[in-house]
């Protein structure tokens, strides 16, 4: 069971939610779908799930529109928005209806309840709950016809560390059990430790689809500091003897920042010329620093003239990520006015070796 | 049959349908029993005995309306399409249930409310006994009714998908709009006469002799659809109604 999503594209009046976006997602691990808030993560799964109708392009489960899949909660379950239950209806009738218009037998409307620990509150209507129980019971309702393909939207959103860490071991678990795991996140940090896979879209735009592993490695790429009152000597050195990418450092003129050299060698090298070191620090940048570089600009939010048109959406794009960007400590490049806004998005970033899915999906 | 089954144990999983059902069965009862005992029952006829329904057909369109606007309230909506994707079953099965909720509803409550004046009444001006077609169309006619308007409030509910705003348009398209289209000079009357809830309403007008004061007979009486073409009127609006709901709704993002 895949989920493939074909230069699928969305258009609310002016806005345009999703922008040709193509991928795929594969059984057996976890896909994180990342993007910051706006980025147009719910509208794609609405889309999977045949809420939304597409503008253009499509989604396709097992290579079958949603529409045309029989009894469709066995072959897909979902976790959209926990609130999505009648506050006076009791779980268990929540689940025994979905049940019966699927045809699975009410037995299992127990099993699932029984799984996600309400059996004892099964009764009691859902309005009641705390908002963790109302996402185990989603997630009752998303596993009630025990589906290869399960999509989850920000499931961790408002859960105490103990439904987070519970959430966590159940997505890996489903995975591990051979299904296909689509996972929506605007936290970086949570999917580094849920998903094996990454998908990473801004502003609609597929940003980056890579191993998760691969994906940070290469978003922090660590830098180092330098200070020196010879800084202008020292520049020049480094990008001769080292092939050092130097750039300038806001508001300190004799820093810089230099990536693509060992820390022990750009010592040395000074050492070597007789340069005087004020500073050589690793400058290691965090996940979050990282995926607001990478997406930014691509916040719904940061209202910049995107680059719409000449962004090849997926396929050929190099770019490094984030490379083109300063680093920007407060994340500023999300200040809403677009005044500190980095440079356009790369426009796609996949490593070579990693991009598993051709981009015209095989 | 499954999919019956399913908007079944939705509306009946909550609490508001048994209020509404508990209402419309007091309101043909509460009326039956001023009609029966007022005067020893002197206005009491076959149609008089059926006053209350017709605040019963409102309560009964608001119940149909929030059938389908509480799945939009609560987002279950979406839930619902997940699980059936073909947006027109679900559609059809919410309307067949109520649909026969609709004509089950409106049977007891009709027959309840006669056989509660008849016992009450103690002179009435003609006697209570279900003698014509015209006498059982005017306590039947109503099973006819009630499914045509709920047709016309699921529509409004899925066309609208609000509560406020859709209870607002079932309550006031007929309790108001209706009958203040009458106002209207020189054709006022005429278009009243044929709007829907007028023209349905012709089909249990059933008056056989003394039951209302003259000047209220002739004004019952004067112009306007027949009853098997007020019930055409009725049921054309229910099913054009119900088709743009549909079209709408499988066009509309959930």
């Amino acid at each position: 069971m895949t989920i493939e999503v074909r230069d699928l594209t969305k258009v609310y009046g002016k806005t345009l939610a999703v922008d040709h976006l193509s991928f795929e997602v594969r059984p057996g691990m976890v896909t994180g779908f990342l993007g910051p808030n706006g980025a147009g993560k719910s509208t794609t799964m609405r889309m999977i799930l045949g809420l939304d109708r597409p503008t253009s392009g499509r989604s396709l489960i097992d290579g079958k529109p949603y529409h045309d899949l029989h009894d469709p909660l066995t072959r897909v379950g979902s976790l959209l928005d926990a609130n999505w239950v009648h506050p006076n209806r009791s779980a268990r009738a929540h689940l025994r209806w979905m049940a019966r218009s699927n045809g699975l037998p009410t037995s299992r409307v127990d099993e699932v309840l029984e799984l996600v620990g309400l059996h004892d509150v099964a009764g009691k209507s859902a309005g009641q709950y705390s908002l963790g129980m109302k996402q185990r019971l989603g997630l009752a309702g998303a596993l009630l016809g025990d589906p290869g393909v399960l999509l989850f939207d920000e499931p961790v959103n408002g859960l105490d560390p103990e439904g987070i860490l519970w959430i966590r071991t159940l997505m890996r678990n489903l995975a591990a059990q051979g299904r296909t795991v689509l996972v929506s996140s605007h936290l970086l940090s949570e999917m580094a430790l849920t998903a094996d896979h990454l998908v990473v879209i801004g502003r609609g735009r597929l940003i980056a689809d890579a191993p998760t592993a691969e994906f940070i490695s290469a978003a922090t790429r660590s830098t180092v500091r330098v200070r020196s009152p010879r800084i202008t000597e020292l520049v020049p050195l480094l990008q001769a003897q080292l092939a050092a990418t130097v750039e300038p450092v806001d508001g300190a003129p004799d820093a810089a920042t230099v990536s693509g050299a060992a820390i022990d060698r750009i010592g040395e090298a000074a050492a070597a010329a007789g340069i005087a070191l004020h500073e050589l620090s690793p400058q290691n940048g965090s996940l979050e620093q990282a995926f607001i570089e990478l997406t930014a600009g691509s916040a719904e939010f940061a209202s910049h003239p995107g680059p719409s048109g000449t962004a090849p959406s997926a396929g050929q794009g190099p770019s490094v990520p984030g490379r083109a960007a300063q680093w920007s400590p407060d994340g500023s490049t999300l200040a809403p006015d677009g005044s500190a806004v980095a440079p356009p998005t790369p426009d796609a970033y996949q490593p070579a070796a990693a991009r598993h899915t051709a981009p015209e999906g095989n | 049959m499954r999919l019956l089954a399913v908007e079944r144990i939705k509306l009946f999983s909550t609490r508001s349908p048994y209020w509404c059902l508990a209402v419309v069965l007091a309101a043909a009862l509460l009326f039956a029993i001023l009609m029966g005992t007022l005067q020893n029952g002197e206005n009491a006829s076959v149609f008089t005995s059926q006053s209350g329904l017709g605040l019963g057909m409102s309560v009964f369109m608001v119940l149909a309306t929030l059938a389908v606007t509480t799945e939009y309230r609560f987002g279950t909506i979406r839930t619902s399409f997940q699980a059936v994707p073909r947006r027109a079953n679900v559609l059809l099965a919410k309307t067949g249930l109520l649909v026969v909720l609709a004509a089950v509803t409106a049977t007891v409550s009709s027959f309840a409310a006669f056989f509660l004046v008849k016992a009450l009444a103690h002179s009435p001006a003609e006697p209570l006994t279900l003698a014509t077609g015209g006498d059982w169309r005017a306590v039947l006619g109503h099973a006819a009714l009630f499914p045509i308007a709920a047709v016309i409030a699921l529509a409004v509910g899925v066309l609208v998908r609000q509560s406020a705003g859709a209870i607002t348009i079932v309550l006031v398209w007929p309790l108001l709009i209706e009958s203040l289209v009458r106002l209207i000079p020189k054709v006022g009357s005429d278009i009243s006469n044929w709007m829907p809830f007028n023209a349905g309403s012709k089909f249990v007008t059933y008056i056989s002799s003394g039951g209302l004061p003259q000047e209220a007979l002739s004004q019952v009486l004067s112009g306007g659809p027949t009853p098997l073409e007020g019930l055409a009127v009725f049921a054309g609006t229910a099913v054009a109604l119900w088709i743009v709901a549909l079209l709408v709704l499988q066009r509309r993002d959930a």
